[in-house]
């Protein structure tokens, strides 16, 4: 069996449509919209502020919390309940983890960053779009930080090394898939997240990581437009 | 400043006929728009701008059975999320008492209004019917949640298509052109009182030290089909009275914006 042309008409190594816009949610510090593909995630950064209750506290460093979460109606199936369930709460962790490396959370002790993700609509890639979004409103939020992160799933749909699986590629019926979301620091080339599921060989994986490494530079790209457009002149003043 | 600085403040400027942003006691923030079909993923949905506050909607079916004591009618549900991205005070974890009460208003203008006709949303009387949840998500709270998540809410009702369906198999991925049963529209619309001035659309500076609210819903035809009143002061009956013809005209505004399409 080969896999010879993407569900949506896309080269292989081709990422989603994407579109990026920070400053969406005027009541937070900082915040981002990241659209890919049918993929659409909002992100409010509210902090550092103080941390309660007070044991919470850290006097070492500031405390980062992520909450990632999918809006009732935006699963592709029937209604997700709200709150929190165990597929969001590993997905808020391994997005903080990715996070991270990006911040100097010793400048904080004793507060807390907050970072909300939701998603109105979702067709595969959402923990990437979160990252994306996430950094993007650190970043709008005055953050200090060493680098974003850009993030994208990469993987193989039976035969092809692919990049940004959507989500009938997820579920491709007719041969093994596997789906590796990643996140890099697109300065360093730094991976700081990687998870994977299904089957994939070890030559294919490094191939998807090579990929993954030029679609995250790609993303990176989309990002900076992004932080630096809402900063443009509007053209009325010098 | 404290809330009783603040509310001083606002006083002192209402006594002058003036807001905090320069509007007047009956005058909507701009923009009012509603943009329709924001996440593919639902059947319907909409997003509410009044001002900066931005809330969206949107629309889930699934199959479900009709509930013995009304075994020819399907099911509707309105939930609402005071999302924790969306105001710096709201925190997460199970809906609060807010987030129950305004989904409860939201709720009860539709389901009063009989905006969808019900007995439509039943495929086989006591076995299978249609269960239309609505779930209300605010983006960014600026104040005046109650308008801005009925009218997202309404406007989310009218984009729904029904999914394909074979027996109890939805495919969602298959929209039919067919729409929901809706009959009627209810635009709700909340006044506050502060001291003894009455005014619409309130900020989140004024939602602070309001002492009382009422919302009220209206149908097309002028009448009314619910009602919440709100804060911890109590009414008049001639402040009601004044609180109703005020939110019967600011409906009318309302309602060309959701009517414009």
């Amino acid at each position: 069996m080969t896999y010879s042309k993407r569900s949506d008409g896309r080269k292989f190594d081709e990422l989603r449509e994407m579109e990026a816009k920070v400053g969406v949610i005027k009541r937070a510090d900082g915040s981002a919209m990241f659209k890919i593909g049918k993929t659409t995630a909002y992100c409010a950064v509210y902090g550092p502020r103080n941390l309660y209750p007070k044991f919470l506290q850290n006097p070492l460093k500031g405390t980062l919390r992520v909450n990632y979460s999918m809006m009732p109606f935006s699963g592709s199936g029937n209604r997700v309940k709200p709150g929190p369930n165990r597929r969001a709460r590993e997905i808020s962790l391994v997005i903080e983890k990715a996070i991270t490396p990006v911040l100097d959370l010793g400048e904080f002790p004793n507060s807390v960053i907050d970072i909300f993700i939701e998603l109105p609509q979702t067709d595969a890639g959402t923990r990437c779009a979160g990252i994306c979004a996430a950094s993007m409103a650190l970043a709008d939020a005055g953050l200090a930080m060493t680098d974003l992160v850009a993030a994208v799933s990469v993987g193989r749909v039976d035969d092809k090394v692919v990049v940004d699986l959507c989500y009938d590629e997820e579920a491709y019926p007719d041969g093994p898939v596997a789906d590796v979301p990643i996140a890099m620091l697109p300065n360093s080339g730094k991976i700081s997240l990687l998870q994977m599921d299904g089957e994939i060989s070890n030559e294919q994986l490094v191939k998807a990581l090579k990929m993954g490494e030029v679609a995250c530079k790609q993303i990176y790209e989309v990002q900076k437009a992004a932080l630096k457009d809402k900063y443009k002149s509007t053209g009325d003043e010098d | 400043m404290t809330a009783k600085q603040a509310r001083q403040h606002i006083v002192k400027l209402l006594n002058k006929t003036a807001r905090l942003d320069g509007r007047g006691f009956t005058e909507y923030r701009k923009p009012i728009s509603i943009e329709y079909n924001i996440s593919k993923s639902a059947e319907g949905s909409a997003r509410v701008q009044i001002g900066e506050t931005i809330v969206l909607a949107g629309v889930k079916m699934e199959i479900g059975q009709p509930y013995p004591d009304t075994p020819n009618q399907g099911g509707l549900m309105v939930g609402a999320e005071l999302l924790p991205l969306s105001n710096p005070d709201f925190e997460s974890g199970p809906p609060g008492i807010q987030a129950i009460e305004l989904g409860r208003v939201v709720d009860r203008a539709i389901r009063e209004a009989k905006a969808i006709d019900v007995e439509k949303l039943c495929i086989t009387e006591g076995e299978l019917c249609w269960v239309v949840s609505i779930d209300i998500c605010t983006l960014n709270d600026a104040g005046n949640l109650f308008d801005a998540a009925a009218l997202a809410a309404l406007a989310a009702l009218k984009n729904a298509k029904l999914p394909e369906r074979d027996g109890k198999k939805i495919d969602y991925k298959k929209l039919t052109d067919e729409k929901l049963p809706i009959q009627r529209l209810p635009i709700s619309v909340t006044v506050c009182k502060i001291a003894d001035k009455f005014l619409v659309d309130p900020t989140n500076e004024e939602e602070e030290v309001i002492d009382a609210r009422l919302t009220v819903a209206f149908m097309e035809n002028g009448e009314i089909c619910a009602m919440q009143k709100g804060g911890d002061m109590a009414l008049t009956l001639a402040d009601i009275e004044q609180m109703i013809s005020i939110a019967a005209e600011k409906s009318n505004e309302l309602r060309v914006v959701l009517d414009a399409d």
